[in-house]
C-alpha cells in the first residue's frame, strides 16, 4: 500500500484481480492470436503515454544532457568543446565562491531543516490536544506556507529587517540597540534561516496527519499502566511518529539545499558574498554568465551531495525510524 | 485533576496564541503598511495608519507607467489559467492508466516517475532552457504550459493515490455494461475524484502563482513579466523604492493565494495528508 509517507511505499501496486478477465474469456485459439496484444490492461499505455513522451523529453533528455553539459565548455555564444573533468577541477581548485557557496548552503539547511520541524512538531503536537478553535489555529500557522518563495513574502521580509524597519523599531523599545540585519554574515543568513522556519505550515499538518493515526488505545494502556505524559510522549509518540519525521526531513532537506528566491530577493548575496547561495551560484553561472557547461557541473555536484546525505539518512534510518511491521514494506 | 487540566490547557492556548501572532504578524503588518506613507512604514512601531488613504493602490498598480499591474496580473493568469487546466487533465488521465491497468512494466514506469518527483529541478533546468531556447519559446508562456500538458509527476501520483481508494467494481460493473475504458473514467472516476482534483487545482494554482524561478529565467521583455518579476523589478532600481506602493502590490499579488485558501481549506489538508509533499 501507498502508506502517507513516501518512505514507505511499496512500488507493487496490487494485481488487478478482476472480475472481467475471469468472466469474458475468448476462445483459446483467438485468444493466442488476436487478443493478447490488445488486452485490456494494455490500454493502460494508451493513458500513460503523454506521461512517458513527457518524461523523454522534459525528464531523461535534460537529464542525461546536463551530464554531458558538464563535461564541456558549453556557453551558448559558441559551440560547445569536450573538456574532461575541467569544470569540476576548476570547482574545486579555482573556483574562490564555490566553498564559500557550499558552506553557506549546508549551514543554513544544517540549522534550518532541524528548527522548522522542530517547530513543525511542537506545533503539532500542541493542536492535537483536542482545543477549541483548532482549525482557526491551524489556518494561522498555514498561511505563511502557501506563500512559499513569493516575491511579496520576500519583499515583506525585506521591509521588517531593514536598519530602520519594524523589527528593529519593535526591539528599541525594549532598550535593544538597532541591529544591521543585512549587514552582518550571521544575521544576514538568519533572517533567511527565519523566514523558512516562519513557513513550517506543511510540515505541521503532516505531523498532525501522523499524530492522528496513532492509535488511541495505546495511550489509553500506557495510562492504565501508569505511565507519565513524558513517558508516553517518549516511548510511543516520538517512536510512531518517526517515520513522519524521516519523511520530512528529506523532503525538507532537498529543498533547503536548493534555496534560492530568499537570498536572492532579500539580501542578492549579501554582504561580500556571505549569503551567496548555492542555487544563486547555479543561477548566475547559468543564466547570467551564460556558463552552461559549468553551472551543469556544479549542479551535479549538489545532486551528489543530496544523493549522498538522502542515502546516509536511509541507511540511518533503520536505528532511529520504527516500524509497525518490523520495516518490511 | 480538572484544575490542573485547565491549568495547562490555558498555557497551551497561550502559546498557541503568541506564536500565531507571529506568524501572521508579518501579513497584517503588510495590510496596515499599505495606508501608510514611507515615514510611517519606517522608524516606526506603530501598526496601525495614522490615517487611510489608497493612494499606493493607485500609484503601486500603475507600476512603470508604460506597463501596468494590469499587465503583470493578466500574464499571470493567462501562465496559470492554462497550467492548472493542463495539469489537472494530464493528472486524470494519466493516473487512470496508472492505477486501473496492469499493463507491462507498469511497476517500472511507476518507480521512474517516483524517481523523478525526487530529482532536484537544478539538475536539469540547464538543458531544459537550451531545449526551449532552440525550440524558440524564451519570452513565451510555452515553457510553462507545454510541459505541463505530458503530466507533473508529483500530481499524476496525488491521484494514483486517491484513485486506489476507490473500489474497482464500480469501473469492473460498468465495463460489463458495456463501457469503455474512456468512459469509465469520464462518467465515473472522475466525479468521486473531486476532493483530488480539486486538491490538485489549488496546488498547481499556488506554485504556478508564485513560481519566480521560472519567468526569471525564461521571461525578459516586461511586457511579457509576471506579477513576481513586476514586483522584483519594482525593488530592484534601488534608488527611489516608493515602499507604500510597492507593500500595496505585494498585498494584491498574493490575495488570490489567501482567498484561494480560504474557500478550500479541506482539500488543502487532504492534498497534503495523502502525499506529504513539501509547501
Amino acid at each position: 500500500m501507498f502508506g502517507l509517507f513516501g518512505c514507505r511505499i511499496n512500488f507493487n501496486i496490487e494485481e488487478r484481480g478482476s472480475i472481467v478477465s475471469n468472466t469474458l474469456k475468448m476462445p483459446a485459439n483467438i485468444k493466442k492470436k488476436f487478443y493478447k496484444p490488445f488486452r485490456r490492461e494494455n490500454i493502460g499505455l494508451v493513458y500513460i503515454l503523454p506521461w512517458f513522451i513527457g518524461f523523454l523529453v522534459f525528464g531523461l533528455y535534460p537529464f542525461i544532457a546536463s551530464i554531458v553539459y558538464s563535461f564541456t565548455d558549453y556557453t551558448l555564444l559558441k559551440p560547445p568543446n569536450f573538456v574532461g573533468i575541467q569544470n569540476y577541477i576548476t570547482m574545486f581548485t579555482t573556483d574562490k565562491d564555490f566553498y564559500k557557496s557550499l558552506t553557506v548552503t549546508i549551514i543554513y539547511s544544517v540549522v534550518a531543516v532541524p528548527c522548522k520541524l522542530t517547530s513543525a512538531l511542537i506545533i503539532a503536537l500542541l493542536m492535537n490536544m483536542k482545543l477549541k478553535a483548532v482549525n482557526l489555529f491551524r489556518t494561522a500557522y498555514y498561511i505563511p506556507s502557501i506563500l512559499g518563495g513569493s516575491v511579496a513574502v520576500a519583499i515583506v521580509w525585506k521591509a521588517l529587517f531593514v536598519n530602520n524597519g519594524v523589527i528593529n523599531s519593535i526591539l528599541s523599545t525594549f532598550g535593544i540597540a538597532p541591529v544591521k540585519w543585512l549587514g552582518s554574515p550571521a544575521s544576514a543568513i538568519s533572517i533567511i534561516v527565519l523566514l523558512n522556519i516562519w513557513q513550517f505550515g506543511s510540515s505541521m499538518v503532516i505531523f498532525l496527519a501522523g499524530l492522528k493515526q496513532i492509535p488511541q488505545e495505546l495511550y489509553e494502556v500506557a495510562r492504565v499502566d501508569g505511565a507519565g505524559k513524558f513517558r508516553i510522549f517518549y516511548k510511543i509518540t516520538i517512536p510512531l511518529l518517526t517515520p513522519v519525521i524521516f519523511f520530512n526531513l528529506i523532503m525538507q532537506l532537498i529543498h533547503s539545499l536548493q534555496e534560492f528566491s530568499a537570498p536572492f530577493l532579500i539580501t542578492n548575496g549579501g554582504p561580500m558574498k556571505f549569503t551567496y547561495f548555492y542555487g544563486m551560484k547555479l543561477y548566475e553561472y547559468g543564466f547570467k554568465f551564460y556558463k552552461m557547461g559549468y553551472s551543469c557541473a556544479l549542479s551535479w555536484f549538489l545532486f551528489a551531495i543530496i544523493l549522498a546525505l538522502t542515502a546516509l539518512i536511509f541507511r540511518s534510518s533503520n536505528s532511529w525510524v520504527y516500524y509497525e511491521d518490523g520495516g518490511k514494506s | 485533576m480538572n484544575q490542573k487540566k485547565f491549568i495547562s490547557n490555558a498555557i497551551s492556548y497561550f502559546i498557541l496564541i503568541a506564536i500565531g501572532w507571529l506568524m501572521i504578524y508579518p501579513l497584517i503588518w503588510l495590510f496596515f503598511a499599505t495606508f501608510k506613507n514611507n515615514n510611517e512604514i519606517f522608524g516606526n512601531k506603530t501598526l496601525f495608519p495614522s490615517s487611510i488613504s489608497f493612494d499606493a493602490y493607485i500609484n503601486g498598480w500603475k507600476a512603470t507607467g508604460q506597463v501596468t499591474y494590469t499587465v503583470f496580473f493578466g500574464n499571470t493568469f493567462s501562465i496559470v489559467i492554462p497550467v492548472v487546466v493542463f495539469t489537472v487533465l494530464s493528472a486524470i488521465f494519466i493516473s487512470y492508466g496508472f492505477a486501473r491497468f496492469n499493463f507491462k512494466f507498469r511497476n517500472v514506469f511507476f518507480i521512474m516517475m517516483l524517481a523523478t518527483m525526487m530529482l532536484p529541478g537544478s539538475v536539469i533546468v540547464v538543458p531544459q532552457y537550451i531545449m526551449f531556447r532552440t525550440f524558440g519559446w524564451l519570452n513565451t508562456y510555452n515553457v510553462f504550459i507545454v510541459p505541463s500538458l505530458f503530466g507533473t509527476p508529483f500530481f499524476i501520483f496525488l491521484m494514483v493515490q486517491f484513485l486506489r481508494g476507490i473500489p474497482k467494481e464500480l469501473d469492473e460493473s460498468a465495463y460489463i455494461d458495456g463501457c469503455n475504458s474512456f468512459r469509465i473514467l469520464w462518467q465515473i472516476l472522475v466525479p468521486l475524484c473531486k476532493p483530488a482534483i480539486f486538491s490538485v487545482i489549488v496546488f498547481r494554482f499556488l506554485w504556478t502563482w508564485n513560481d519566480f524561478f521560472g519567468p526569471l529565467i525564461y521571461l525578459n521583455s516586461v511586457k511579457r513579466y509576471t506579477i513576481a518579476l513586476g514586483l522584483r523589478m519594482s525593488i530592484d532600481n534601488e534608488a527611489a523604492i516608493a515602499w507604500p506602493n510597492i507593500m500595496a502590490m505585494s498585498l494584491l499579488s498574493i490575495m488570490p493565494c489567501i482567498l484561494l485558501f480560504f474557500f478550500s481549506q479541506n482539500y488543502f489538508v487532504e492534498g497534503i495528508t495523502t502525499t506529504g509533499l513539501k509547501g
